[in-house]
């Protein structure tokens, strides 16, 4: 308990640091409010505007989880059908590459005027989008990247095609797939958000920070922007502790208890 | 001249790699009979094909040319049998499965009941003296002790011949010595034949009951060597005249093969690389 409280000690010393660094620097050198609000004014803002941030980050936090949840699972299904048959990885693989290099994010207005720009559906599409071919790809790579004296010694066996599935290559897979959900879990976050800056229902983060900011009520921006980071960071801690009960005998894992 | 009891039977054995434009025969005319319980080692310069030929007689390559039996059948059915276990020069251990789950690793495969293989995997770790070390994990045992594990696996279904690929070829001196004695203790007590693929002749004549000296372009079995020398064999077996009389002549026989220089060993790896 002392040794962790020490280990996190120079973490929170910053924290704390840069927090009143940023109140004094804003008190000492008179910068605009509007430009950058002091941490007190924001704290002020996400204590008066409590019930609408968790009523918007309720809203925001479905949508990504939602579309997350449709990514994650078309990305793990198109990759166990394509690791099987080396067609079609070999015809697929280039496009998903090439999709996974454009900026998806610049679908979302088309997203929302498919599926309606007031329904969530269109901003867990775009999530959905978003996650699907980082989780593809790399499932595909992990399932298929097993090293050839792995796949030699099943094959002394005599396994079948399923046991080599089961007992080689999803094991291989998973610090491949934990890596991809990890950046899908970001960008599941900033998907709703960037979909909700092009309109949709209006208790949501994305509309908040739109619209306090056009009408320079920037502490309330940010008290929004708060909402967000601390649910991005607590849906990547969730998904960290996942990847610890997962596999605990991998090389990032070593060391940890 | 293969008895119906023999563990491997080879007749006239040729591998081809490459497609009709390039074509490089790694193996040809090789004919080689293993009794039961035999300890045969194939030693030769890189690119003689002796990694080839112990994967022809797994069945996890084909021959080109020729027959590979097995127990008196052929080397596929052998392996869907199970009839042998293999050890690779890496220990192929996997990291997200304990010492004790990596090798009941073929007795899942095969169905064996949990009661009769958590009794397996105990004697198999017992024999190899690996114990203590059940739950830990691959990386956290050395090189010497993770080859170990996989020669408990290799024997786990008790097979009738075990099958060995350079295994020690990444070991420091010491304990290869050590794991030399251990690996003899192991053959001792369990009568398994064991075919042994090494490049160094020590090795080769401490082990083997016979050393089948190769040659490379095209690999081929030049000479045969019997090993006479006392067993149970020790340390002391090592400092014994006749230990080295063996030595020189291995060493001859693979000068005499004509491809032992050091030259050559450099010009086969891309040979060894296509095996």
């Amino acid at each position: 308990m002392i040794d962790r409280l020490r280990y996190y000690l120079p973490t929170l010393a910053v924290f704390v640091g840069g927090i009143v660094l940023w109140e004094g620097a804003v008190r000492a050198l008179e910068i605009q409010r509007f430009l950058l609000p002091p941490p007190s004014d924001i704290a002020a803002a996400l204590v008066t505007n409590r019930d609408l941030l968790m009523a918007a980050g309720l809203t925001t936090l479905i949508e990504a989880v939602g579309g997350f949840a449709i990514g994650l699972t078309g990305g793990l299904v198109v990759a166990f059908a394509t690791s099987r048959f080396a067609l079609a990885r070999g015809a697929l693989m280039p496009f998903a590459i090439a999709a996974n290099a454009i900026p998806i994010i610049a679908f979302a207005p088309i997203a929302n005027a498919w599926f309606g720009v007031t329904s969530p559906v269109s901003k867990m599409m775009i999530v959905a989008m978003l996650v699907f071919f980082p989780v593809m790809i790399n499932t595909v790579r992990g399932l298929t990247s097993a090293d050839a004296a792995s796949l030699e010694l099943m094959r002394s066996y005599a396994a079948s095609e399923r046991e080599v599935l089961t007992r080689v290559r999803i094991p291989n897979a998973l610090p491949y797939f934990f890596t991809a959900i990890k950046v899908g879990a970001t960008l599941s976050l900033i998907g709703a958000i960037v979909g909700e800056y092009f309109g949709g229902a209006t208790v949501a983060l994305g509309r908040i920070i739109v619209e306090s900011a056009s009408f320079l009520r920037f502490a309330q921006a940010w008290s929004a922007i708060i909402v967000a980071a601390a649910l991005g960071i607590g849906f990547y801690l969730i998904i960290i502790g996942i990847e610890r009960v997962a596999m605990p005998w991998h090389a990032s894992m070593r060391g940890q208890t | 001249m293969s008895g119906t009891n023999s563990v491997v039977a080879i007749r006239d054995l040729g591998k081809t790699f490459g497609n009709e434009g390039s074509q490089t025969v790694a193996l040809s005319g090789i004919n080689l009979t293993i009794q039961p319980g035999e300890f045969v080692s194939l030693i030769g310069p890189s690119g003689c094909g002796k990694s080839t030929l112990l994967r022809i007689i797994g069945d996890l390559t084909g021959p080109t040319t020729g027959t590979v039996e097995v127990n008196g059948k052929p080397a596929a059915r052998a392996r869907t049998d199970r009839d042998y276990g293999m050890v690779f020069q890496a220990p192929v251990l996997f990291d997200w499965r304990t010492i004790e789950a990596n090798v009941a690793l073929p007795l899942e495969i095969i169905d064996m009941p949990r009661a009769r293989r958590v009794q397996r995997i105990a004697e198999m770790l017992s024999l190899v003296e690996l114990s203590d070390f059940a739950r830990h994990h691959p990386w956290q045992l050395s090189g010497g002790m993770q080859q170990r594990a996989a020669i408990a696996r290799a024997l786990a279904f008790e097979p009738r011949l075990l099958l060995m690929d350079e295994p020690f070829g990444a070991l420091d001196e010491m304990t290869r010595e050590r794991m030399n004695t251990e690996l003899l203790r192991i053959w001792e007590q369990t009568g398994t034949t064991i075919v042994f693929v090494t490049h160094s002749i020590p090795e080769a004549v401490f082990l083997s009951s016979r050393v089948v000296v190769m040659s490379a372009r095209p690999g081929r079995i030049t000479k045969v060597i019997e090993v006479g020398l006392p067993r149970p064999r020790s340390d002391e077996t090592r400092e014994l005249e006749p230990y080295f009389e063996l030595i020189t002549e291995v060493r001859e026989s693979l000068k005499a093969g004509g491809h032992g220089s050091d030259a050559g060993t450099i010009a086969d790896e891309p040979l060894e690389a296509l095996q």
